[in-house]
């Protein structure tokens, strides 16, 4: 969705932010002193959990973007799935050091703000950046 | 004597996360592990006991960047299984949402990710704005991905997630005033791709392994309809068949499946469409992308970049032609019935052909589903490329093999988060 929103944004926030971590943009990225940091995807595994709360530490704000991140859904949809649908895919929980539960990321970290929908509704993720760029001064 | 050890660790400027080991010994590469690490989210299993007339918008969730070919391709699996034939109206509107997916999808490979290995930048992000060319490329590159996502809009109501497409037809039907502005944005964008084939052009990057290409076969080169599967072997297969060609490959470091078709790797993807199909272009498309049509058939993988960008000229002159000539009725979806049955949904995505398999019990719910994603059909082939060029450049220094590894992995434009979405019985 970040990158379907440069088509109309782009022009705008290339004067005003700069993208410090974005994998899908470029392959120099570094985790360190962030002011806000956008996550998207729910905490399923034990790689996650630790990655959160990587982030967490160093960034000044956290925002969950999109469905999965905010509520958990629909990756979280095995939290629901019957004893002989967890047998069925306990082999590939275990190989990858899923967690029990696939958790939302407010479940692990503090989260300062939410866009929820899949995809993201766009005019609240909008607003939230809106907040921040006022709140780090940048007009 | 060659010996080391390659970790790479989230791969870039491709859709989801992959990590890659390769070990070399003795000059000779033991193994290459593309370890996709996008967690599974188990749709497949997800999917029973929902009605199946739902199930495809549960399972276009399986990817953001692609998610109209899951719609459309579960939404096909789901018709053929219940006795559903859609109106030849809603089959031209699935095809017109299949170009615009296409038009915005390659755009964002071939610009965002495969463009600044071409003009030896990292990331679209540093290109300069003062200067001309980058400056074009860069506006270019949202132009045409907003004409795309117009396309879609106009037909299937949104880009990603699109809420009009369902089981039996569309719950709205675009609007004689919506389509001109469409057909304008869409013919706004054509001399920025022909600019970008003459970018993907020159043979900057050239690799080259024996392998065969495979793809959905049709008269007019859309990506929703066709009734066999070809391979650059001369082997075409009925669509329901695929699963006696198509094996599976446990990969027990992956969290994606590999396939081999009936034994050996193949390539699915531009590359393979364009080899085989280059004839049903659009003839705009033939006329206007001659020059960069005569290095076709190609084995080079780099050229995926290139095929990319005349299908997406393709499905800019396939849908202006379409949206120009219809005259578009108002029409209801067909209402559809719970039965028993079982289908196959066969479409070419954007990164290659997309199946679906969906059961339905007598009470309309799903009861099993299978699906084969073109990341997975890949992977095999990937990694036999990453060996066979790690193999060719063992003195390099470490950095640059990396950063070549990395950009031939590019090329195929893997998405791991489709890769990694549903899991086979057979593990071990």
């Amino acid at each position: 969705m970040m990158t379907e929103l440069m088509n109309d944004h782009w022009q705008d926030w290339q004067k005003k932010i700069e993208f410090v971590y974005a994998k899908i943009l470029k392959s120099k990225n570094v985790l360190k002193d962030l002011d806000v940091a956008f996550i998207e995807g729910a905490i399923a595994s034990e790689k996650d959990f630790a990655r959160v709360r990587e982030i967490r530490a160093n960034s000044k704000y956290v925002v969950a973007i999109g469905a999965c991140a905010v509520d958990g859904m629909p990756a979280a949809q095995r939290n629901t799935f019957d004893k002989r649908t967890m047998k069925e895919i306990e082999v590939v929980l275990a190989r990858f050091k899923h967690r029990e539960k696939v958790v939302p990321v407010k479940d692990v970290i503090k989260v300062d703000d939410s866009v929820p929908g899949c995809p993201m509704q766009e005019p609240v993720f909008l607003d939230v950046l809106a907040k921040y760029l006022k709140l780090f001064g940048v007009e | 004597m060659h010996q080391f050890d390659i970790t790479m660790e989230n791969l870039s400027k491709i859709e989801g996360h992959t990590d890659l080991d390769i070990c070399v010994r003795n000059n000779k590469v033991k193994h290459v592990h593309l370890k996709i690490s996008e967690n599974k989210r188990f749709y497949t299993q997800a999917i029973r006991g929902k009605p199946a007339v739902n199930a495809p918008h549960l399972m276009c969730r399986i990817c953001g960047t692609c998610s109209i070919a899951h719609l459309l391709c579960c939404i096909q699996a789901v018709e053929n299984a219940l006795g559903v034939e859609p109106s030849p109206q809603t089959v031209l509107l699935r095809k017109l949402a299949m170009y615009g997916l296409y038009i915005r999808d390659h755009a964002l490979h071939c610009y965002m990710f495969s463009l600044p290995d071409v003009v030896g930048k990292d990331s679209i992000l540093e290109f300069d704005e003062t200067n001309k060319k980058e400056h074009d490329l860069i506006h270019d590159c949202f132009d045409v991905k907003a004409a795309g996502n117009a396309l879609c809009t106009l037909v299937a109501g949104k880009a990603v997630h699109a809420p009009y497409p369902g089981v039996g037809g569309f719950t709205r039907i675009p609007a004689e005033d919506e389509i001109k502005p469409v057909i304008a944005k869409l013919l706004g964008v054509r001399n920025a791709v022909l600019n970008l084939i003459e970018i993907f052009m020159p043979e900057k990057f050239d690799f080259t392994r024996e392998t065969q290409y495979v793809c959905l076969t049709n008269p007019d080169f859309n990506f929703y309809t066709g009734d066999h599967i070809c391979t650059s072997k001369h082997v075409c297969i009925p669509l329901e068949k695929y699963g006696k060609y198509l094996e599976h490959h446990v990969m027990p470091y992956s969290q994606a499946s590999g396939y081999k078709f009936k034994g050996q790797t193949y390539l699915v993807g531009a590359l393979a469409r364009v080899n085989l199909n280059e004839a049903y272009l659009h003839p705009s498309t033939r006329k206007d992308a001659k020059k960069a049509l005569e290095l076709f058939p190609s084995k080079n993988v780099f050229y995926n970049n290139l095929a990319q960008v005349i299908e997406m000229l393709h499905a800019i002159d396939a849908s202006v032609e379409l949206l120009k000539n219809t005259k578009f009725k108002p029409e209801q979806p067909i209402k559809v019935l719970p039965k028993a049955g079982k289908g196959v949904g066969v479409v070419e995505a954007p990164r290659g052909t997309l199946y679906y398999l969906v059961e339905v019990g007598k009470d309309g719910k799903v009861t099993h589903g299978d699906i084969v994603v073109p990341t997975g059909q890949n992977q095999i082939n990937i990694e036999q490329d990453i060996k066979v060029l790690v193999e060719k450049h063992l003195g390099w220094p470490k950095e640059k093999l990396q950063a070549e590894i990395e950009k031939l992995i590019r090329a195929y434009d893997p998405c791991m988060s489709c890769a990694a979405h549903f899991l086979k019985l057979n593990w071990i």
